[in-house]
């Protein structure tokens, strides 16, 4: 029995898109599009690798695996004909806090596609077989990690920004021993706690009618029932008291890989937008910010050197990322260190500021451009509250940051003598 | 779409596009790491990095943010048949990116201590890429399954050439082959095509032409026996790569081994810049039910990519945790030979061919994309494939696809590489 499609419609400028929430509680964004006769889809469940049982790392993670081999009514040969006979190719991802199943098909498939979607997020039915292999697969990807300087070093970087256990501090892989012993029924409780209509933001957007994303998700989740999942509180990391170093040799590599960084702020901080153009003076304008301009183009370090801040739901980083040669860490280290003091003790000038948010402005449709692009930014609109008109409203966000903001967020959030510091790679301390 | 070839020999490609307020703006140019001596090798790579570093009417120090003033974003990369440089961004800036492109064609500095200091950039960047023992093992494969032609060594050039190089190699390799007669112009987007048309022509019709650069004339010889070549070296993964001398975009097995490619691994698109972005469907395709689905590997892809000569296809595997490499290999030519043996089925043509048509939408999804394609296959010397390809896959039968496969995927014509991991 399909129960009626929405209970609450709203519309906005810009981008415009579609918002309903069905009666029990599942939303869906709609934005139709006819630039290719393509849809995207992007199904986002509340419950990323921060949801994770305690002691049990890496469930989110091997459920994604798993999770569209198989329904209570399709073999996973089924779900590999009826994608490979389309071309299609599910993208599976799990954020701290999202578990996403995205995909693009032809506007042709959309019904049997969005139909099959749904099924797999419903009514996995998690087959032995195919848990085996994937977790052969998790198992072999961990040991390509531990491999990897790049990965070795962001992910030991996150482990001492967010100490004890902290959900953003977890491996979203988990360890392989912790995955080896993963049983079906962890995998099958895990769903049954998180996966919830409540739990759900559903986006299409392409060559589809927007009346007929609403029927169609009003018809294939309308009648899905499940209490909702308990809320996840994460606490905010305590702030570092002093400078902490971390270095993991890996000495059969060429390159060392530096990951640097601080615990900032929440997306919901009234500091975000300051955040967001303070670090992209810093460490992304043009090709890496200041970062870029003295370790890559005065001194010729490194092939990159950039931050990132990864704002989220509780206080996320801000992470320096550098590729140098061994012989060059120390250096580069302290120009990564020069950097993050220039900023705090002099901060921006006007023209750096004037730069960053006119690209920023600028960019907006660009980023804008693809159905795949302007589902994930839907998404991240959905899971932070931005509203409906966040990509109208977002040219006078940012244009209402000031240089002092921008400044007073360096203060903030930068600070050499309380930054983390991980080095993998062939590198030795001398210390 | 317009073109037009201006008399300076610059080729001009116009597709309007106005789903968005965007443009972007590609300059190619027909030249890439095959058309390197030894001793030089890399230096297309290096000029690419030093054609970002000011001109004579864009100081160095206005380079950054000549584009990012409008939103925009700029890029470039090299491979084996050539170069390129693109700018997306604001409609707006169209004349800004021709402008930008102009004075790269025909006015970049080359001064030294850019050059010194960009030595080490791509250094750096040829060390990230050996700390993935994937990419070590491709570059590996690639050197050894040719023996003669210039495909043989990597896009990024051996490190040996790149502590060698010196300043008037570098310029004088852009002298040689940053010229309009080789060189083509895409410009996609929310514009008008007459008014596009009139400014490049004001931005590039000044621009002299050049004598055309020598083009290298070796084929490579027909393979004769099996090559093999193995990495020992410290790791936590095993990898597999079997290479198979294959066919070049122009030669008509090409579009029947995209086929072929499609059944073993699932169809890939034919856009470098963005197809490798999505993973192929392939959880039906054949090598992934032989090696993936039995447990051996953790990943199989295969790489079939457009080029002027003839090239390799590529079939990599991952092997699962504990699995000996010989296994899987095993397995692997199993597989191959008794697709070999037996041809593939109808069903299996009609789901590869389906794949290929979703994935080349999925290719032209922005004009970005758009432009990179027009660019691409031009400057292969391939621009006819593109329009032609859904009726040329439309036309490949089982038949083509099982004598394309016994002729690439023969024992004689391939070169297995392995990256056998030290504790």
């Amino acid at each position: 029995m399909v129960r009626s499609a929405a209970v609450s419609v709203q519309t906005s400028r810009g981008l415009a898109p579609t918002r309903a929430v069905l009666d029990n509680g599942a939303v869906l964004l709609a934005k139709q599009t006819s630039a290719t006769p393509a849809v995207a889809i992007n199904l986002a469940m509340r419950a990323g690798s921060a949801h994770d049982p305690a002691g049990k790392p890496g469930t989110a993670w091997l459920l994604s695996r798993v999770i569209d081999r198989g329904t209570a009514s399709r073999s996973a040969a089924d779900i590999a004909e009826e994608l490979d006979g389309r071309g299609i190719t599910l993208t599976m991802t799990v954020t701290r806090h999202l578990f996403s199943i995205v995909c693009t098909c032809l506007a042709e498939d959309f019904d049997a596609v969005f139909d099959l979607l749904a099924d797999i997020v419903i009514n996995p039915s998690v087959p032995q077989t195919e848990l085996a292999i994937r977790k052969g697969e998790v198992v072999t990807a961990i040991r390509q990690d531990e491999d990897n300087p790049a990965v070795r070093a962001s992910e030991a970087l996150m482990a001492v920004l967010y100490p004890d256990g902290h959900p953003y501090g977890r491996r979203t892989k988990g360890s392989i021993d912790v995955v080896d012993a993963l049983t079906r029924d962890e995998l099958c409780r895990f769903h049954d706690d998180r996966f919830a209509p409540s739990a759900l933001a559903a986006v299409v957007v392409g060559d589809v009618e927007v009346a007929h994303v609403r029927d169609r998700a009003a018809a294939r989740f309308g009648a899905w029932r499940r209490p909702a999942a308990t809320t996840l509180t994460v606490a905010s990391a305590a702030p570092a008291s002093e400078r902490r170093r971390v270095v993991i040799p890996m000495m059969n590599k060429a390159q060392a890989d530096i990951a640097y960084g601080f615990v900032t702020i929440a997306r919901s901080d009234p500091d975000y937008y300051a955040m967001w153009l303070m670090n992209n003076i810093f460490g992304q304008y043009s090709m890496g910010g200041r970062l870029g301009d003295n370790i890559r183009e005065r001194q010729g370090m490194a092939y990159y050197a950039t931050s990132s801040l990864d704002a989220n739901i509780a206080p996320g980083p801000l992470v320096v990322r550098a590729g140098v040669a061994a012989a060059n860490v120390d250096r580069a280290v302290a120009s990564i260190d020069a950097e993050v003091a220039r900023m705090v003790r002099e901060g921006a000038t006007a023209k750096e500021l004037a730069d960053s948010r006119t690209f920023l402005v600028g960019a907006i449709p660009r980023a804008l451009e693809t159905n795949a692009a302007i589902a994930n930014f839907l998404q991240t609109e959905e899971l932070f509250g931005l509203g409906l008109d966040y990509d109208a409203n977002l040219p006078e966000l940012l244009g209402a940051v000031t240089l002092d903001h921008v400044n007073a967020a360096a203060r903030r959030g930068l600070d050499p003598d309380r930054a983390s510091l991980v080095i993998a790679g062939p590198y030795a301390d001398q210390r | 779409m317009r073109e037009t070839t201006l008399d300076n020999g610059l080729k001009v490609i116009v597709r309007e596009e106005h789903a968005a307020p965007l443009a972007s703006v590609w300059c190619w140019y027909r030249v890439g790491s095959k058309d390197e001596r030894p001793g030089l090798t890399g230096v297309s790579h290096w000029v690419e990095h030093m054609n970002f570093k000011g001109t004579t009417n864009i100081p160095r120090d206005q380079v950054k943010g000549i584009i990012e003033q409008y939103g925009g974003s700029w890029n470039g990369y090299t491979w084996i048949d050539q170069t390129t440089y693109l700018e997306t961004a604001s409609r707006d800036a169209v004349d800004r990116m021709l402008f930008i492109e102009s004075e790269r064609m025909a006015s970049c500095l080359y001064h030294p201590d850019d050059c010194e200091s960009e030595r080490t950039v791509i250094i750096s960047e040829l060390q990230g890429g050996e700390n993935d023992p994937d990419q070590l093992l491709d570059q590996e494969l690639t050197a050894t399954a040719f023996k003669a032609h210039p495909y043989r060594h990597p896009t990024i050039g051996w490190l040996s050439d790149l502590e060698s190089m010196s300043r008037d190699d570098l310029y004088g390799h852009y002298r040689r082959h940053y010229l309009p007669n080789n060189a083509t112009l895409v410009i996609v987007g929310d514009v008008e095509s007459d008014d596009v048309l009139r400014r490049v022509e004001q931005r590039f019709g000044g621009i002299a032409p050049g004598a055309q650069p020598s083009r290298i004339r070796t084929i490579e010889p027909d393979q004769t026996g099996e090559r093999r070549l193995t990495i020992r070296k410290e790791g936590t993964t095993a990898y597999l790569k079997v290479g198979f001398h294959g066919p070049a975009a122009r030669d008509e097995r090409f579009v029947p081994l995209l086929v072929l490619d499609a059944v073993l691994t699932g169809a890939k698109g034919l856009n470098l810049w963005a197809s490798f972005r999505t993973p192929p469907p392939q959880r039906s395709a054949r090598l992934f039910r032989a090696l993936v689905e039995q447990g051996l590997a953790s990943s199989v892809s295969g790489a079939l990519l457009p080029t002027e000569h003839p090239y390799l296809y590529t079939i990599s595997a991952t092997a699962r945790s504990g699995v000996p490499l010989l296994s899987v290999e095993a397995a692997l030519v199993e597989a191959l030979n008794r697709l070999r043996a037996e041809g593939v089925t109808e069903p299996e043509v009609v789901k590869a061919k389906a794949q290929l048509k979703a994935r080349l939408v999925f290719d032209n999804d922005s004009v970005t994309n758009i432009a990179h394609q027009l660019g691409y296959f031009e400057t292969i010397g391939a621009a006819d494939l593109l329009p032609h390809l859904p009726s040329r896959l439309a036309a490949v039968t089982a038949e083509d696809v099982g004598r394309v496969a016994r002729d690439v995927l023969a024992e004689s014509n391939r070169t297995v590489g392995w990256f056998d991991p030290l504790p």
